[in-house]
């Protein structure tokens, strides 16, 4: 091998270090890839390639190569591959890398002792030449940059938002005035697909929910003896929050998503543009029967969740604490009052405004693509559960300064 | 490019555009376009991929408002007409999209009607009447009430034609119109689509790549170029081939086969 590995060079000793495949590389046809190397005269290299080149196994490393060149004056290379006896695309990564080398130091490389599949291949790579300006700039931006670039698309986000808010509104004006234009029938589908379907998922996660606080409760007011209490906290808790917010979340979960994907997919699909094409509004024709749809659902289905949450409690004030059914009632109603009743109700409104306005816009906002659909479904929800949260927060603050 | 009479527009153009800019952002895909469309013309508009066909033909039919220019339709404005001018635009147009836009909630006839239904005052019974008819038109009596995810590509195709047609528009337009399809249904469609043309007497759009298509098809046509961003030829498809000394036009018209000595 008249390969001097080793001579120590200030340009080649972070290579030497990492020259650990040499194993495999230098091995001859045993299977295994081989490239062994030659020097013909002074100045002409020849790339013996032997052995199996398989993709599962290792691709031979092109380290052995370069240093050839850089420690010889090579002005030339030959390939050799009598002994090469199957190879795959992990070869032409081995070629295409010393081709660049040898492009680098101007060295003449003839490649007839290729085999012709090969050297076709080759060829097929090199006959279009990148494209200029077509590989993006991979170098991550500066730290000030990437702070600037957040605060510019943050605040476009935002002017897209309260447009969409605005046109929204638009669209309600005109609803008012009997001029908005939808099909009744979609948005009787709408309320049965945000209404009536929730219904057993809504049962389950309030019921749940009714439970989990009883038993919360239970364990520390059973110390004082004051299990009745129970009723006290599961009723107060699901009427004035825990109904609206549990509510809330499930259908940020189940419907806004839905109306993401559903109006995302209508974009890919262009099914947007015929409706804008034939001079509907999407606004009125498709937004529109979705917000009124789940505004009037919200309330249905939170007092439904009250309902719910409220049986939960009793199940464990029944079974766990001996309390008897009219105890509980008795002690239920005593606990709660309407304005706290109407508060939650009124919470689940607005909650259902916001799932809805979410998950519209983020629909709208959907690219051209599958997996900008994904995208959309997972920012809606994402959006609604935020501002959903953040509403509760600000409703409750507001509730306490007026006294209800 | 054309002789304009004081107005400006021709008489017998259907659609007019100027000095249109067709732009992403800062991107410009052509500049400065102008061309008539003739009333009863089969325009098409030609070009290799990405070098913005579909975005003219998007900018024709309103979806994105040009960078630069006008479009007119007959003597009216449409880039600078307000909403309710729009609609009266819209009215006379029939769009076929690349990929359908049909909307799937919806039934084969629930989708030829809906434009019934926006347009005109008939009865949910007469209007249900002319949406069979026009599927009938097209080859699909019986499917009337299958959902579009139930039939197949070339079927939906035809839908999307007879959802066009619902209005009998005056200007169609067709994007694509037999990407996917096989080729005897491809050549069925350019039948239909020059039956159509000829019944209702409107003019045609296309935006095709389909050779077969362009010459079976087009009396008038454009030839958009992405390297230098502007048309780069325009007539008769047929005139084309035969006589235009553009190397690029005649490449892509006779599918890169070069001439002798080329």
């Amino acid at each position: 091998m008249p390969n001097p590995i080793g001579i120590y060079r200030s340009g080649t000793t972070s290579i030497l270090f990492k020259i650990l495949p040499v194993k495999e590389v230098q091995t001859q046809s045993d299977g295994a890839p081989g490239v062994s190397l030659e020097t013909v005269g002074d100045a002409t290299l020849v790339v013996q390639l032997s052995g199996d080149w398989r993709m599962q196994k290792n691709v031979a490393s092109a380290i052995p190569v370069q240093n050839a060149i850089e420690t010889s004056h090579v002005r030339s290379v030959r390939f050799d591959a009598k002994a090469l006896s199957s190879w795959d695309s992990s070869i032409l990564i081995f070629l295409t890398k010393v081709t660049e080398l040898f492009r680098q130091k101007d060295i003449v490389t003839d490649r007839e002792g290729l085999p012709k599949g090969i050297r076709r291949l080759l060829e097929l790579a090199e006959i279009v030449p990148e494209q200029e300006g077509a590989r993006h700039a991979t170098d991550s931006p500066s730290f000030l940059a990437r702070v600037g670039t957040t605060t510019t698309g943050s605040y476009i986000a935002l002017s897209e938002m309260l447009r969409f808010l605005g046109e929204v509104t638009l669209a309600f004006v005109k609803l008012v005035k009997m001029r908005a234009r939808y099909r009744t029938a979609d948005l009787f589908l709408i309320i049965q697909e945000c209404g009536a379907q929730a219904l057993p998922i809504v049962t389950l996660i309030s019921f749940l929910v009714g439970v989990i606080m009883a038993f919360v409760g239970a364990i520390q007011l059973q110390q004082f003896g004051a299990q009745i209490y129970v009723a006290d906290l599961v009723g107060i808790a699901v009427v004035r929050d825990m109904g609206a917010m549990m509510t809330g979340i499930i259908m940020a979960g189940r419907t806004g998503a839905a109306f993401a994907a559903k109006l995302g997919t209508m974009k890919v699909t262009q099914e947007i543009d015929a409706l804008i094409t034939l001079g509907f509004s999407p606004l009125e024709f498709l937004v529109l029967p979705r917000m009124i749809a789940l505004c009037l659902m919200m309330p249905l289905l939170c007092l439904y969740s009250d309902l719910m949450g409220i049986l939960g409690g009793a199940a464990v004030g029944l079974w766990m604490l001996d309390l008897s059914w009219t105890t509980y009632y008795h002690q239920t109603v005593r606990a709660i009052s309407l304005t706290a009743l109407f508060g939650g109700v009124f919470k689940g409104v607005i909650y259902g405004v916001l799932i809805s306005l979410s998950g519209c816009l983020r629909g709208m906002q959907c690219g051209g693509s599958a997996s900008a659909v994904g995208e959309a479904t997972t920012s809606a929800v994402v959006t609604s559960i935020v501002f959903i949260v953040a509403a509760c927060g600000a409703l409750s603050v507001v509730f306490y300064i007026i006294g209800v | 490019m054309n002789s304009e009479s004081p107005n400006g527009i021709e008489p017998e153009a259907q659609i007019t555009v100027r000095n249109l800019t067709l732009a992403y952002g800062s991107f410009v895909l052509m500049r400065d376009l102008n061309f008539t469309v003739k009333r009863g013309e089969v325009f098409i508009i030609m070009g290799g991929s990405g070098c913005g066909k579909s975005t003219l033909l998007r900018n024709m039919i309103g979806l994105i408002e040009p960078t630069e220019g006008e479009i007119f339709y007959e003597k009216a404005n449409f880039t600078r007409s307000d909403a309710e001018e729009r609609r009266s635009f819209f009215r006379r147009f029939g769009v076929l999209y690349q990929s359908g836009g049909l909307w799937s909630s919806m039934t084969l006839a629930e989708n030829v009607a809906l434009p019934l239904e926006e347009y005109t005052d008939l009865s949910p019974v007469e209007i249900r009447e002319i949406a069979c008819l026009k599927l009938a038109l097209v080859g699909l009596k019986g499917f009337e009430d299958y959902y579009p995810s139930q039939i197949s590509g070339g079927m939906r195709t035809r839908l999307g034609l007879a959802r066009a047609i619902a209005l009998d528009p005056e200007v169609l337009f067709f994007d694509e119109p037999s990407a996917g399809l096989d080729p005897i249904s491809s050549s069925r469609l350019d039948d239909l689509i020059l039956a159509l043309r000829d019944s209702l007497g409107a003019t045609v759009v296309a935006v095709t790549h389909e050779l077969p298509s362009i010459f079976a098809i087009g009396n008038n046509s454009i030839f958009l170029d992405s390297e230098s961003k502007t048309a780069i030829a325009s007539g008769d498809p047929k005139e084309l081939l035969a006589h235009s000394q553009n190397a690029k036009v005649r490449e892509f018209l006779t599918r890169g086969e070069r001439r002798p000595g080329e």
